[in-house]
């Protein structure tokens, strides 16, 4: 069962255990982490689930489908090179361990 | 004494308005009822990600399953709320339970319009609920030939492409206005919409009604008759003919409602203890400047959020710009602002047609009024930034393939 770990903007991490198929954006809903909003509910479609991936884990993701790479243009919070829109990234045991950083604001 | 606060309706704007209250740091009592038997879920992938078989139920959840445990809400599911007695502050409820409250957050939503005619047949249904989509789900999975949408709304068109890709039925959608989407997009993009669809072989009947069902022995429906005598046959039709807010709990309590609880821009009804949020509200929007009703997530959520804030204290204001999107097909549909409903100018970026392009629609004023995207999310992204800074840009940039409006902001 893969582990994601969630940092909130007050250094606080909380730790989520997924089982079956979901998102990092899902496992942060089912986990109640607070400050993804997800208001699209991953349809790529509000960027309201941004998170700032961990520089270690940067590489072992899926890259980024143009639609994602657009809608990163408009997430509320500074765009970073390590910012990816969490309903886009399917968790799998490779990610087993991965550590993202949730944005100050959403909107 | 915290304020007990009570919210009827959890969805979209139900839900956010809890979540907000908590997150602005209310302590006092919350009471969430929801008249479903189910947890609070994602309306838009009804039509979507869930019909299409590509999304199970859990992954619908609004929040997860602990969430209201641990923020300390009471959620109270498969009861209704049937009468506010503003004298006492009390709700009453349909299996005899009363609730006291201070502050009462009204987040009804809508439901679909009733059909005028004969009973309904069994293979004939509408779509708002996650039991509804169920049903349609199952019913799509037990019948055989082709099905009949009743609409050209965005909820039919959804519906229509999601069984066209998944299904290969014959598909016809039935549309009483000349042209799709008439309420809700522009007659440009209608048209992309349009030749989409009858590229997809989807069958348009434009400018007609359906007007009843033949139906057979079992009680189901096997035709829809249309109001030019025409009829055309269906294993399964769905009707898509548009939605009436949620008002009569309000009304009955006395207060002012007209196509929707009229609220202001802090989300407050006529009475001062009583808040509204979502497709149940009339508000006066600070970005069109007048009193309109909106049927969108984001209506519900930032205007759950406006309300959760002035009742902690801040004099927040409902004054964010609308976006909506619609999958079909392989087509992105996003707008952002609103549409004049007469205009000065529409100026085409790109080639939407070709399903990559925008169409940017100036009011009588020469301002931007609102911008329509197809597979253009960054384009519409930083069109929610300008729209929101209150800016403008001129018809003459806009039509230069060159121009980016990243260069504004
Ligand atoms: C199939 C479908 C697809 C959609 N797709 C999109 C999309 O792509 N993008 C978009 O922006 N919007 C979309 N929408 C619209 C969006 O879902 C609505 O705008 C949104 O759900 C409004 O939220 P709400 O909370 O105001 O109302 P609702 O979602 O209507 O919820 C109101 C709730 O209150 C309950 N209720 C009503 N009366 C009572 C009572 N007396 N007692 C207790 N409970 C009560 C209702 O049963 C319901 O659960 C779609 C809608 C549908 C149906
Ligand atoms: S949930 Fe909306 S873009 Fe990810």
């Amino acid at each position: 069962m893969p582990k994601i770990f969630f940092v909130t903007p007050d250094n606080k991490t909380t730790e989520v255990d997924v089982s079956g198929p979901m998102t990092v954006m899902q496992a942060a809903i089912q986990g109640d982490i607070r400050g993804i909003e997800a208001e699209c509910g991953g349809a790529c479609a509000c960027a309201t689930c941004h998170v700032y991936v961990d520089e270690a884990f940067v590489d072992r993701l899926p890259p980024a489908q143009e639609d994602e790479e657009d809608m990163l243009e408009g997430v509320a919070a500074e765009r970073l090179p390590n910012s990816r829109l969490s309903c886009q990234i399917p968790v799998t045991d490779a990610l087993d361990g991965l550590r993202v950083r949730i944005p100050d604001r959403q909107f | 004494m915290e304020r007990a606060i009570v919210a009827i309706g959890a969805s979209h704007a139900g839900v956010q308005f809890v979540a907000s209250l908590r997150e602005q740091g209310h302590t006092g009592q919350i009471t969430l009822v929801s008249d479903e038997p189910d947890f609070p879920y994602h309306k838009p992938p009804l039509s979507k990600a869930f019909m299409k078989g590509t999304a199970s139920v859990e992954s619908l959840n609004l929040r997860g399953p602990h969430f209201f445990q641990s923020a300390g809400i009471d959620f109270r599911r498969g009861l209704s709320a049937i009468g506010i007695d503003r004298a006492a502050r009390q709700v009453r409820f349909s299996d005899g339970s009363i609730l006291s409250y201070d502050v009462l957050m009204l987040a009804t939503g809508a439901r679909p319009r009733v059909w005028a005619g004969q009973a309904l047949p069994h293979n004939v249904s509408a779509l708002r609920s996650l039991n509804d989509a169920r049903r349609l789900h199952n019913a799509v999975a037990d019948t055989v030939g082709p099905i009949v949408v009743v609409g050209g709304g965005y909820v039919s068109l959804e519906l229509a492409a999601t069984w066209c890709m998944t299904t290969g039925r014959d598909i016809t959608i039935v549309n009483s206005a000349s042209r799709l989407l008439a309420r809700s997009a522009s007659p440009e993009l209608a048209a992309v919409v349009e030749n989409r669809f009858r590229a997809h072989g989807v069958g348009m009947r434009m400018g007609v009604q359906a007007r009843q069902f033949t139906i057979d022995a079992s009680g189901n429906a096997r035709g829809v008759v249309l109001s030019d005598g025409t009829e055309i046959p269906a294993s399964l039709v769905v009707l898509g003919t548009g939605v009436l807010p949620n008002q009569e709990l309000a009304l009955a309590a006395g207060l002012p409602c007209d196509g929707g609880i009229l609220v202001d821009e802090q989300c407050r009804t006529a009475d001062r203890a009583i808040f509204a949020a979502g497709d149940c509200t009339r508000h006066f929007n600070g970005y069109a400047g007048r009193q309109i009703r909106l049927e969108c997530v984001q209506n519900a959520h930032d205007q759950a959020r406006v309300a959760a804030a002035v009742i902690c204290g801040q004099d927040a204001r409902y004054h964010q710009v609308p976006w909506f999107w619609s999958d079909q097909f392989d087509m992105k549909f996003q707008t952002v602002g609103l549409l004049p409903d007469t205009r000065s100018l529409c100026v085409t970026r790109g080639t939407p047609r070709d399903g990559k392009g925008a169409y940017y629609h100036y009011d009588m004023a020469g301002k931007l009024a609102a911008i329509e995207t197809v597979n253009m999310p960054a384009e519409h992204m930083l069109g929610r930034k300008l729209l929101s800074a209150g800016m403008s840009v001129s018809a003459d940039r806009v039509a230069d393939p060159a121009f980016n409006i990243r260069q504004l902001l």
